[in-house]
């Protein structure tokens, strides 16, 4: 096989990498939201049963999680995840039980390590903000969305882009649970003896993350004109 | 009848009474400063009186309207105490400007948000909203900032800051301002500008309580002085009662000190 022909092989397998990246994101960065109000509110046993799971989430390996959420829902309920046919934007899109099982994982894994990040950062901005906001009349929601939220983004913008970029590379680890990504195509050209396009996969990481840090950049940039 | 009176506010944190029942009233067009030793709760009865701390028992009223009533106040709407809270203005002693937002609309946030929960039609509001904008923009006149109307508080100086966090709460027009020890965040050399804002603030009829340790301020912009001890008034007085002839031998004690301090 040829440069080119292998490239478009492998484009195949980083359209999952991407799909399985993006579908993550866009569920686990509110999903951390949920978690963070959970593991914030006065209300304490559901503050502890949030705090335990963070912990759980947090404290075994993704990989195992992967084998957990693809396995033990048949083993212990004999619930199958299916396979799943979704339109969007007039395409179907099909997702296999393997990939749904692989960003059921990684949704909730991820959006325990965004909802710690979102709660040092409202953590971090001090009393004086709310108080300030309070003693002007406003209200809970008010201070939130207008005073608090911006400084909280601001500096939560760092950590996140460092997991999002980790994210990328941890997509690969769906292959244990053989999601067909970038890598596990170039591990099957691998055992026809053909090595080179394993070690190739590297460069679509790297133009991915390259982008992404340009982007993180750019909005940090955008946030850089006021200090908090 | 007195603009503010306060009643037996009493306030502790778990076993520690911070408060042990003060009593005071304050006219109109009044400054009143409060002075005393760390520690004595002059913050916690300013934060008081800002319903940022919930007293546990005592009574504030204005104007002869109790607008805070210790054994009701569990059953008091928010909606209710926000607009309670409002007859107060509070100046922090680090300022407390928002950073995302530039000096005027610093001034102009909490008057929009209060304009948007009115049930006015587009035109009234369009009307209003200037009025808040002309209104800000006289205030930042008053305190000396109008060519820093669009800086953010990262670009100004601490002393800049202070005077914005005025206008901020003037904008509301409380019916009493209150400031916790406006200049001690503060250089020395930027404490002037903030205490000739106030002191312009005075000639303009503003009702204020002052918790201040800068002293001649106190003798000389005040008309009333209030000592506090340990959680009670020790003594209170027109300044030259407390500066020259102090009854207390608590008062005596403080004055002596902070004279040797500078
Ligand atoms: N939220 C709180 N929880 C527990 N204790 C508190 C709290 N706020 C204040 N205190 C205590 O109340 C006492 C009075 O505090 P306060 O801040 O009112 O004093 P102050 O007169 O303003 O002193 P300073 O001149 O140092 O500002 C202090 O002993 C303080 O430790
Ligand atoms: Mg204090």
């Amino acid at each position: 096989m040829g440069f080119w022909e292998v490239t478009l092989f492998l484009l195949d397998g980083f359209k999952v990498t991407c799909l399985l990246f993006l579908l993550t994101l866009i569920f686990s960065l509110p999903l951390g939201l949920i978690i963070c109000m959970g593991t914030m509110t006065k209300f304490r046993p559901i503050r502890y049963i949030m705090k335990v799971f963070v912990w759980i989430i947090r404290g075994i390996p993704l990989m195992l999680q992967l084998f957990i959420v693809f396995y033990v829902p048949g083993m212990l309920f004999d619930i199958r995840i299916p396979d799943l046919e979704i339109n969007v934007f007039g395409k179907t899109l099909e997702i296999s039980a393997r990939f749904l099982s692989a960003l059921i994982a990684f949704v909730i894994n991820y959006a325990c390590y965004f909802s710690e990040i979102y709660r040092g950062g409202i953590q971090s901005i001090s009393r004086g903000q709310y108080e300030a906001g309070q003693v002007l009349g406003m209200t809970k929601m008010q201070i939130f969305f207008k005073i608090i939220l911006k400084q909280v983004i601001k500096r939560i913008l760092p950590p996140v882009s460092n997991e999002v970029i980790t994210l990328v590379k941890d997509t690969a680890l769906a292959r244990v649970i053989s999601v067909v990504e970038i890598i596990k195509l170039a591990e099957q050209l691998a055992s026809r003896a053909l090595l080179w396009p394993l070690f190739y996969t590297g460069a679509f990481y790297l133009l991915f993350v390259g982008i992404l840090t340009l982007l993180f950049n750019h909005f940090e940039k955008k946030l850089s004109y006021f200090k908090s | 009848m007195s603009l503010l009176e306060v009643s037996n506010i009493r306030k502790s944190f778990g076993k520690t009474e911070v408060l042990r029942g003060i009593d005071f009233s304050l006219e109109k067009g009044d400054v009143l400063s409060i002075i005393g030793s760390s520690g004595s709760g002059k913050t916690t009865l300013l934060r008081c009186l800002n319903f940022l701390e919930t007293p546990d028992t005592g009574t504030i009223s204005i104007n002869g309207k109790t607008i805070f009533d210790a054994s009701l106040h569990k059953k008091l709407k928010e909606t209710e105490i926000r607009s309670n809270r409002l007859h107060f203005g509070l100046v922090f002693q680090s300022f407390n400007l928002f950073p995302q937002y530039n000096v005027l609309d610093n001034i102009t946030l909490a008057p929009k948000m209060r304009l948007n929960e009115m049930n006015y039609s587009k035109e009234e509001k369009k009307e209003h909203l200037q009025g808040i904008i002309k209104t800000a923009q006289q205030l930042l006149d008053k305190v000396g900032l109008t060519e820093k109307a669009a800086s953010y508080p990262c670009e100004l100086s601490g002393g800049q800051q202070q005077r914005v966090a005025i206008a901020r709460a003037l904008a509301l027009s409380p019916d009493i301002l209150c400031f916790d020890e406006p200049t001690s965040a503060l250089d020395p050399e930027l404490t002037g500008e903030v205490l000739r804002v106030i002191r312009d603030l005075k000639s303009s009829d503003c009702t204020m309580i002052v918790v201040t340790h800068e002293m001649e301020f106190a003798k000389n912009v005040s008309d009333k002085v209030i000592f506090m001890a340990n959680g009670i008034i020790e003594e209170e007085g027109n300044p030259y009662d407390i500066f020259e002839a102090p009854k207390s031998p608590l008062t005596r004690a403080f004055l002596n000190k902070s004279v040797e301090s500078f």
